[in-house]
């Protein structure tokens, strides 16, 4: 029974669902690191998933799709950071109404230029001579498309930019104490906004790796959800790269987990078997949030002379 | 001054009158709310598929508004509460089994507009409320013959939403005929407790390709994501609610389309009639409101044989001959024959 459970095809699984956790959630990172909560990130999601989605349904190329969604993803991080910095609205607000554009925007765009659900081409599964032919390791490791490697690669590349770099010690600095930074001579707007930029453009990227190289199909909600979810998982991360990549890794475990469960008909209520995520991230959740190291300065607006 | 308040109360009661008063004219009027959108592939645009067929065969005299994506029940109930105050509806369709307790609120306080909704059969004993269902279990059972009869490693996915309603009726039906066709077939069954999660609903697709399913089928409009495992691996694929034949075009085998409109030209009728509710509908295969559509993108030979065992198994289960749900929950070529 174990063996049934426990196949190379839960792990591949593993890695493919949490590829748009990911790219969301470090990118979330990067935001409340720097003191901005963007709960936006599901309506940018949808956003970058459709741009990439119709861009590759319009001309073919999955890499001018990519940049569509990197591009919508940018753009709307940048109207993110001047609601957030420049207008100081509160965020928790402000990113439920970017959630809402991006719900609402996608789904005209979608009925307006494409109508009903179709497919496209889009990333290529790689196959990577001498390793993809391995027996379960190949299968769980080397079977994938493009966006997940890339989703993987991220992590240590923005682990070594928010702790070793000068980029990055601004960001931690204006995330824990926006005063002193600024006392410093860090232009604390400057730092805010680029970082929320760069959560929106990995969040356009996290819409991209569904509606391109995962599902390739688009439909209305495509994210269902998944970019809260990614917001969460940069708590249970404690504002970590390596966190986040933990805990996108046990959430769709166990996701995978239940649906090989559900699958191979082991006799548990499908209810508790789909409950099992949530349950485990919540109860995970509330032992990291004890020794999290959350951003003094999280939601907090800056005004020089406060 | 005076004069000015006057007219300021005549029409405030002008307007609250003018709601009241349904439009008196030939057109017959409907407002429907559903909880996704009408590209669905599924359970909604089978809805306004056929508010949109009734819309072409009644011309002038029919007019339709839809809200879609009213997944939010409290949504939903302000717009059918609107819709039923402003008197300018003949009909009011709630299209989703959740919309049932607001109905039942609603209907009493609206005695003179007629209320529809599905899936269900309970009219809560109201005059003014049609239900109606759809036997999902009899296209289930033919997509599950022909499911089990073309699988050549024995193992047939399914991805589900919730275990209830239609979509149980459907799933259960497939099971059923999967087994009657071939009583050693592995039905692999995933509810993945939602409607609209297609990430997941793609994984647990690929979940029972992963542990041999050859053939596949799902139902809600989630399925777009097992549609695409289907396209990707080759793999043949089985729809119902509505014709998934585009998105499915090369993998698409037969799909189980529902057929409203055969019961909406019968509430129309009734409605003009002055009876505004108090009957329970079901599409059926021997009405006319399920209908079984062969894949266009199927070869010559393959759609000939499709159609004749769909056009049999159809006889058997109209005439009786075959039991689609028998008490014991898996049919057998025995207890069906």
């Amino acid at each position: 029974m174990i063996e049934e459970i426990f196949t190379a095809s839960v792990f591949a699984s593993t890695l493919r669902l949490a590829t748009p956790y990911i790219f969301a959630a470090v990118g979330e990172t990067f935001s409340q690191k720097s003191g901005v909560l963007n709960l936006g990130l599901e309506g940018v999601m949808l956003m970058g998933a459709f741009a990439a989605f119709y861009t590759v349904y319009a001309t073919g190329s999955v890499i001018i799709g990519l940049l569509a969604a990197l591009i919508v993803g940018a753009l709307m991080g940048l109207a993110t950071a001047f609601i957030s910095v420049t207008l100081q609205a509160e965020q928790g607000i402000s990113g439920i109404g970017i959630y809402l554009f991006g719900l609402g925007m996608s789904e005209l765009l979608f009925v307006r230029l494409i109508g009903t659900p179709v497919s496209i081409d889009g990333f290529p599964r790689l196959y990577i001579p001498g390793f993809s032919d391995i027996p379960v390791i190949g299968e769980i490791f080397f079977n994938h498309n493009l966006l997940v490697y890339a989703a993987f690669l991220l992590v240590p590349i923005a682990a070594f930019i928010l702790n070793r770099t000068t980029f990055g010690l601004m960001i931690r600095a204006v995330g824990q104490n926006p005063e002193a930074a600024d006392a410093m001579g860090v232009n604390v707007a400057r730092v805010r906004y680029m970082t929320v930029i760069i959560a929106g453009t990995l969040a356009g990227l996290a819409g991209a790796s569904l509606s391109i190289a995962l599902l390739n199909v688009f439909q209305q909600n495509l994210t269902s959800g998944l970019g809260f979810i990614a917001v969460a998982l940069v708590y249970f991360g404690r504002w970590t790269p390596l966190g986040v990549l933990l805990g996108s890794l046990l959430f769709s475990f166990v996701n995978a987990l239940q649906l090989q469960i559900g699958s191979i008909g082991v006799n548990i209520p499908s209810e508790f078997a789909v409950m099992a995520p949530y349950v485990i991230t919540i109860i995970a959740l509330v032992f990291a949030s004890k020794r999290a190291e959350k951003p003094t300065a999280l939601t907090k607006p800056f005004r020089r002379g406060d | 001054m005076k004069i000015r308040t006057v007219l300021l109360v005549v029409c405030a009661l002008l307007l609250s009158v003018i709601p009241a008063v349904r439009a008196q004219d030939d057109v017959f009027r409907v407002a429907a709310v559903a909880p996704s959108a009408t590209n669905d592939l599924a359970f909604s645009q089978s809805m306004f598929d056929a508010l949109t067929l009734i819309d072409e065969e009644m011309g002038d005299a029919f007019e339709f508004v839809f809200q879609d994506g009213t997944f939010v029940v409290d949504d939903a109930a302000v717009a059918l509460r609107d819709w039923a105050a402003s008197g300018e509806y003949d009909l009011i369709i709630a299209h989703g089994s959740q919309y049932g307790a607001i109905l039942e609120e609603l209907a009493p306080e609206f005695p003179e507009v007629s209320f529809a909704w599905g899936t269900d059969v309970n009219t809560f004993g109201l005059e003014n409320v049609y239900a109606y269902t759809a036997a999902a279990e009899e296209g289930g059972f033919i997509n599950g013959v022909l499911a089990a009869s073309i699988s050549q490693s024995g193992v047939i996915g399914v991805v589900g939403p919730i275990e209830v309603g239609d979509a149980k009726a459907y799933i259960d039906g497939f099971q059923s005929g999967a087994t009657y066709a071939n009583p050693d077939v592995e039905v692999l069954v995933t509810y993945i407790q939602s409607f609209s999660d297609v990430p997941l609903a793609t994984e647990a697709a690929a979940a029972h390709v992963a542990n041999g399913a050859d053939v596949l089928t799902g139902s809600a409009q989630m399925v777009v994501g097992p549609i695409a495992v289907a396209q990707e691996n080759e793999l043949a694929w089985f729809g119902t609610q509505s014709s998934q034949a585009d998105l499915a075009a090369e993998s698409g085998v037969s799909f189980q389309v529902y057929r409203w409109d055969v019961i909406l030209r019968d509430m129309i009728e009734n409605i003009g009639g002055g009876v505004l509710g108090g009957e329970a509908y079901v599409l059926t295969l021997e009405n006319g409101g399920l209908e079984i559509q062969v894949s266009e993108s199927l070869d010559e030979e393959s759609a000939s044989i499709v159609t004749e065992t769909i056009a049999a198994l159809t006889e058997g289960i109209v005439s009786g001959e075959i039991v689609v749900l028998p008490e014991d929950p898996m049919a057998t070529p025995e207890a069906g024959s």
